[in-house]
């Protein structure tokens, strides 16, 4: 069995994002990290690689952006991960979701995996959708948010909360399967693996390696358009309170419940 | 123009969600303003009427796809696409859930269409369609147009109000479908299965939100007991749910409830959007919160940035003698 993980660099947690008012697109500089959802999807792909109940010969970690994306998969590759693919063109650039999914899928179709494994969203985007969309173009059945994986004979038995409460879903392999982050705590990577990963195989591939048409990806691709960007509605800051002094700290919230007569 | 397409997600029993009740009252609004129609697809077996009272929300004709099952996102895909192809919608637009995430993921893929998501407002502009989206944890707002058609428009939960109009019945259109080889791999073994206690949440006054940030399932009783001093009820995150901490019912957010009561108390909750649109609506907010940097410091009344195992058992207290004196 083969396993692919989508995976992403985003900026880091502690950067302030921004939106670019010239471009009007998310600004990127920064401090930069592997998509911590991603790292769940790396951690159920080792986690059904050690269940034994599934013989996993690989699990490769694929990812799209510019060069400095080679991180993220170095950091996948720290985490389990064998090998890694990297999708890098000029063309791809300021692609939509829409164009994301096809030139994803585009590249994962040449590794034909029997599970594609993704994380819920990406700390950046907050789309929650990649996985659906790439599901679609390589015809294969999908689920997200799943938090629950059982693997036997060719079949997944997946568990993920919806609307009405928690539902158990079958979905037969090949599958592409987005999991949320309640799934599992992901291992830290050990020192040897961090200094082990630039040596793994890496391959880079333009989007005339795998098949994708120019036309469908970047920004001649776009089917949405950012019109605007404007700030958050008014909304009267609250007031933060540093609790260095427990009791002093609890009396202010019991003055302000008082006041508000919430008491 | 072409009229918009809304997905109408019903439970087991037939019932119509309140997300996409909205999502078909907000289609029918704008596509007056367009001078179209909103439509509604349904699947599975939903009673003729139970369909045509789609038409008090303001849906015209409803598509039913009675082989098709409900539950799962790519069946509805293979629907919703054939109704967009075949009777030319321009936008398809669904309420906020996580199924409305799937369905329109699955058609921007079918139909090259482009997407927006966590949509909390739809406004026409020039004779087509803008969906209004927050993004950076809130911290801006963008404006998204379509290039082409269609454009699927995925609102965020509450997003958009169920409105009753005098629209009268809807005309039901069975659809034949054949569904896609791909569609048929996934099964539904069990739906809706509800973990843990019953607990009601949604009358209360008062509530103690309960997140990860307790560090334990043991520690909801420092939620409990601070709770029962102001005399309401103990919420909890999809995380603590997830990890079998706190009961389905008594779950806020994108997959739970949503609440607006006079006190909202989050203790250990980090405030994500899929949390945030559960209880935004709530009077006062009140966090508490060891990590300064966490989202619910943006949009609470009051936060406390410090150690709610120290706080929660004498802020408990002081309530109690606050209270009793």
């Amino acid at each position: 069995m083969k396993i692919c993980c989508l995976v992403k660099e985003v900026p880091d947690a502690a950067v302030q994002k921004r939106i670019d008012p010239e471009t009007k697109r998310l600004d990127r500089s920064g401090e930069k990290n592997l998509n911590p959802f991603d790292t769940h999807a790396l951690e159920a792909a080792m986690q059904i690689r050690e269940g034994g109940k599934a013989d996993v010969d690989e699990i490769v970690a694929v990812t799209m952006g510019p060069e400095s994306a080679v991180r993220a998969l170095h950091k996948a590759v720290a985490l389990g991960a064998d090998r890694s693919l990297h999708l890098t063109d000029p063309t791809l650039e300021d692609s939509d979701v829409c164009a994301t999914g096809y030139a994803l899928s585009k590249t994962l179709e040449k590794e034909a995996p029997d599970l594609v494994l993704l994380g819920q969203q990406s700390d950046d985007g907050e789309c929650y959708t990649i996985g659906a969309v790439v599901a679609d173009h390589l015809k294969m059945p999908s689920l997200t948010q799943v938090i629950k994986i059982d693997v036997a004979d060719g079949t997944l038995t997946c568990e993920r909360q919806a609307e009405y409460g928690y539902d158990t879903v079958e979905v037969e392999l090949p599958a592409v399967i987005s999991v949320g982050d309640a799934i599992n705590e992901p291992r830290y990577p050990s020192l040897k693996a961090i200094m082990g990963a630039k040596k793994k195989p890496l391959e880079t591939h333009s989007i005339a390696d795998v098949g994708i048409e120019a036309e469908r990806v970047g920004t001649h691709g776009k089917r949405t358009e950012v019109l605007a960007i404007n700030p958050p509605p008014e909304k009267e800051p609250g007031e933060i309170i540093e609790d260095e002094n427990t009791n002093e700290t609890v009396e202010k919230v019991v003055a302000w419940l008082d006041g508000r007569k919430l008491l | 123009m072409g009229g918009i397409l809304v997905y109408a997600l019903h439970d087991d029993e037939g019932n119509f969600n309140r997300n996409s009740l909205g999502a078909i009252s907000e289609a029918a609004d704008l596509a007056g303003d367009l001078g179209s129609e909103a439509a509604a697809v349904v699947v599975g077996e939903v009673a003729d009427d139970a369909c045509a009272g789609l038409g008090a929300y303001g849906a015209g004709k409803v598509y039913r796809a009675r082989s098709a099952p409900e539950g799962l996102a790519q069946p509805i895909v293979d629907v919703m696409a054939k109704v967009t192809q075949e009777e030319g919608f321009s936008y398809a637009l669904f309420g906020g859930g996580l199924l409305g995430f799937e369905i329109g993921a699955g058609l921007t893929a079918r139909l090259s269409a482009g997407v927006t998501m966590e949509v909390t407002d739809v406004r026409v502009q020039d004779g087509k369609l803008v969906a209004v989206r927050p993004v950076l944890q809130d911290s801006a707002v963008v404006d998204v147009g379509y290039v082409g058609e269609p454009g699927v428009i995925i609102g965020r939960l509450n997003a958009f109000d169920a409105v009753e109009r005098d629209g009268g019945s809807a005309e039901v259109v069975d659809i034949e479908i054949e569904l896609s080889e791909w569609s048929t791999k996934a099964r539904m073994v069990k739906r809706g299965e509800q973990r843990g206690d019953e607990v009601n949440i949604e009358d209360a006054d008062i509530l103690v939100g309960g997140g990860r940030g307790l560090g334990e399932a043991e520690n909801f009783k420092l939620a409990e007991e601070l709770a029962e001093a102001l005399g309401g009820a103990v919420a909890a995150t999809r995380a603590v749910v997830d990890a079998g901490w706190y009961p389905y019912s008594a779950q806020i957010g994108q997959t739970g409830k949503t609440v607006a009561p006079k006190l909202y108390l989050a203790a250990g909750v980090s405030g994500a959007i899929q949390h945030k649109v559960g209880m935004q609506s709530s009077e006062n907010i009140l966090a508490i919160n060891k990590d300064p940097n966490a989202p619910i410091f943006e949009f609470c009344d009051l936060g406390i940035v410090g150690d709610l195992h120290k706080i929660l058992p004498k802020l408990t207290e002081a309530v109690r003698a606050k209270k009793g004196g």
